[in-house]
């Protein structure tokens, strides 16, 4: 265990001098990896955060029931005791016509609205079912909708599919661009080895002829493509905290002028862990690649 | 001990690199291999750390066959084995003490014994306290001396010299003689391809002579 740890120190140390010998090339390197990193860091960071902004919206869907005009304040009433005893309800409150004009004013449609002669909204009760179950939705959508005074029933989810549809979609479409540049960077660390393997040629042939055996000699490669890709990651975490620092405010900005609230999070501790992590294995995957090719082909 | 049994080597193109060549050479023996350029020498040298494979015939060392050893037990071989080239083949960007460790660091040694038996080592071809200095401003027997040292780091029972002398001058390289005469006397095999036989000769050393890929003399200490 000692001899190995000797070993790897060795290696660490070879790759760091190897790396450290070239500053500019190695700054070049990390940049590349870095920047083909931070797209997809950015973009799944980004869904992230949509995901958990969906998430407080959509805990589950709401049942808006409209009330015709007709509808009295002794129909409201009885509806009010209606809902109040219903099991498969799990809260509901009502939102008067006077309630939802100033809703929507607060949203900014005030100068569309003054325009109106009479208030056209009607009367609602908005409802969480109980359980989040499809079937249950659409019982009380039947169910409610045969109440006497009531127009209309609408089940508010629609828009909340199609919001995780588009979600999905982001979320394969981060995962092609990562497996794309995952590639590039493993084509990256292939060819900066190569070039190693190349310029240090002298030294493997000296190595062999000293008795280093294979792993010996591979080994300051692996270390040399996965600090590479370590950097690279180093670079892509700096660069997605740069793009959450810049666009924090104006995100801020735009939240509050729909009247919401929400802020852009950075990555969590697992995130970046979790990403420089995967910047390493590349590093060490196109290590593994090229030294297989061109240490075999430098044995023949 | 080193045997060669019939041993032939045949490069692509029907070119003969040896003919069938058999020897023993017992240890502790100091023997000079001669013979003009193309003769086999390095062939035959390269035979003995298993960079060269034989077409045929078997090359043994201390009871192992060499020839048919896996690739992945090469190294284990030539760590127990010292290895001069005519070309020092130091890394250049390393200095003296890092060169000569070399060896020891691929066995994994601990590094405060290592360190110790460099010191040692470089003492031994007269470079004590030169560890800190680049090889590119050393002379080239001090460069020589530095491959020598290197090779005799791990303490092998055999060193294989090829051509040590060959781009040295006159003066070096009897210092560098001298030198293989001293690890001789500690008991190490000696193996030495050199072109100039009068080096050596003080020192009656067995002298086999190569001609075309053919052992046509052995001639006894």
């Amino acid at each position: 265990m000692k001899n190995w740890l000797y070993l790897h120190s060795h290696a660490i140390g070879i790759a760091v001098r190897r790396l450290l010998r070239q500053p500019v090339g190695t700054l070049l390197s990390a940049l590349v990896v870095g920047i083909a990193l931070s797209l997809p860091a950015a973009g799944y960071l980004l869904l992230d955060n949509v995901a958990s902004l969906a998430r407080g919206v959509s805990g589950s869907p709401e049942l808006s029931i409209f009330l015709s005009n007709e509808a009295s304040r002794a129909d409201i009433a009885a509806m009010d005791k209606r809902l109040g005893t219903d099991g498969d309800v799990a809260s509901y409150v009502f939102v008067s016509r006077d309630e939802a004009m100033r809703q929507l004013e607060r949203s900014g449609l005030g100068d569309v609205l003054g325009g109106l002669a009479a208030n056209p909204l009607p009367d609602a009760f908005v409802v969480t079912p109980a359980a989040a179950d499809p079937a249950l939705y659409q019982s009380l959508l039947a169910r409610f909708g045969e109440w006497d005074k009531v127009e209309h029933v609408q089940l508010d989810s629609a828009w909340v599919e199609r919001l995780h549809a588009l979600l999905e979609l982001g979320k394969s479409s981060v995962l092609l661009l990562a497996l794309l540049l995952g590639i590039a960077m493993v084509i990256v660390t292939f060819n900066t080895i190569r070039l190693q393997i190349l310029t240090q040629r002298h030294e493997i042939d000296v190595s062999r002829l000293l008795g280093a055996t294979d792993p010996f000699i591979r080994r300051p490669f692996y270390w040399f493509g996965s600090l590479q890709g370590l950097l690279g990651g180093v670079v892509a975490l700096a660069t997605v905290w740069l793009a959450v620092y810049a666009l924090a405010k104006p995100v801020e900005g735009l939240a509050a002028t729909y009247g919401a609230v929400f802020s852009l999070s950075g990555p969590g501790a697992q995130e970046s862990v979790a990403l420089l992590a995967f910047a390493a294995l590349l590093g060490w995957c196109g290590s593994e690649l090229s030294v297989r090719r061109h240490l075999r082909e430098k044995l023949s | 001990m080193i045997v060669f049994d019939q041993v032939v080597k045949r490069y692509p193109g029907d070119y003969v690199g040896l003919g069938g060549v058999s020897f023993t050479i017992r240890h502790g023996e100091l023997v000079v291999l001669s013979g003009h350029s193309g003769a086999g020498k390095s062939t035959l040298l390269k035979m003995i750390p298993a960079i060269e494979r034989p077409t045929s015939g078997v090359v043994s060392i201390n009871g192992q066959d060499v020839s048919r050893l896996r690739a992945s037990a090469i190294p284990y071989l030539r760590r127990n084995l010292g290895l001069v080239l005519q070309e020092s083949r130091l890394l250049y960007d390393r200095n003296v003490f890092d060169n000569v460790m070399l060896p020891l660091v691929i066995t994994g040694h601990p590094p405060r014994d290592a360190a110790r038996r460099v010191a040692a080592a470089l003492e031994r071809v007269g470079l004590g306290g030169r560890e800190r200095e680049m090889p590119a401003g050393l002379s080239g027997g001090e460069q020589q001396r530095v491959a020598i040292a290197r090779a005799i780091v791990n303490r092998p029972s055999i060193l294989i010299a090829d051509e040590p002398t060959a781009h040295l001058d006159a003066a070096y390289a009897r210092e560098i003689a001298a030198l293989f005469k001293s690890f001789n006397e500690a008991g190490v095999t000696m193996l030495i391809s050199t072109h100039d036989e009068r080096l050596f000769m003080e020192w009656r050393p067995r002298r086999l002579v190569l001609g075309k890929g053919m052992l046509i003399r052995d001639l006894a200490a």
